[in-house]
């Protein structure tokens, strides 16, 4: 099945583009669509280790399982600042 | 009414988000508005670059708007996010939030900037004279 990942910031600077498809077996969840991505693009994996997760735009544990058209995105931790 | 909130790559109207919240029943407004300053971590900073998730930084910052509607009945709430390159001293970030006392207003915004800038996907790039970096916590 396709899932759709987006790269925001860092991330897309690093992949050099704002969006690929991927495709994955059924029953792949986000961990496992994590590692296929580090695989294809090795300078993505310490990044998307301290990442959060969100699918269809809601943040999501590691152990979500996809479904076809998912919209996946990783969230790198957020500047925040000092109060 | 419906919150006021605004991702966008334009310069921030206060006044605008001002005049979005104003009623009759408003009796304090309380602003916060983070502006671009000149130095972080002993770098000089040249100018930051906001990027967002838009259509999930939108979702989330509803939900805390909606939590300060129900926390303290902050029912008038305008939130303005810029995007994009901002220069020093110009606006990143304006909460606008009216109640019918002060307490409330202060308690709300205080509550939505501290809770946007941990769960909200936006993130801000340093440029410095050193170089540039997206930052991290």
């Amino acid at each position: 099945m396709k899932i759709r990942v987006r790269y925001f910031a860092g991330l897309r600077e690093i992949v050099g583009q704002d969006a690929e498809t991927l495709t994955v077996p059924e029953g792949t969840d986000v961990a496992g669509a994590r590692a296929l991505l580090s695989a294809r693009h090795s300078r993505l994996q310490p990044i998307l280790e301290r990442s959060l997760c969100a699918v269809n735009r809601e943040y999501v544990p590691a152990d979500r399982v996809l479904q076809e058209d998912d919209e996946l995105v990783f969230i790198p931790p957020l500047g925040g600042g000092a109060a | 009414m419906e919150p006021v909130i605004q991702i966008t790559r334009e310069p921030l109207n206060r006044e605008a988000l001002l005049a979005a919240v104003a009623a009759p029943e408003v009796g304090g407004i309380v602003i916060f508005e983070g502006v671009v300053r000149n130095h972080a971590r002993g770098k000089q900073i040249r100018y930051l670059e906001y990027d967002a998730y838009p259509e999930m930084a939108e979702q989330q910052i509803r939900r805390i708007v909606e939590e300060a509607r129900q926390r303290w009945g902050a029912e008038r709430v305008a939130v303005a996010h810029r995007l994009g390159r901002v220069e020093i001293g110009e606006a990143s970030v304006i909460i606008v939030v009216a109640t019918p006392h002060r307490a409330e207003a202060f308690e709300a915004c205080r509550y939505i900037i501290d809770t946007l800038k941990t769960t909200v996907p936006i993130w801000k790039k340093e440029v410095s004279l050193d170089g540039e970096a997206w930052v991290e916590g």
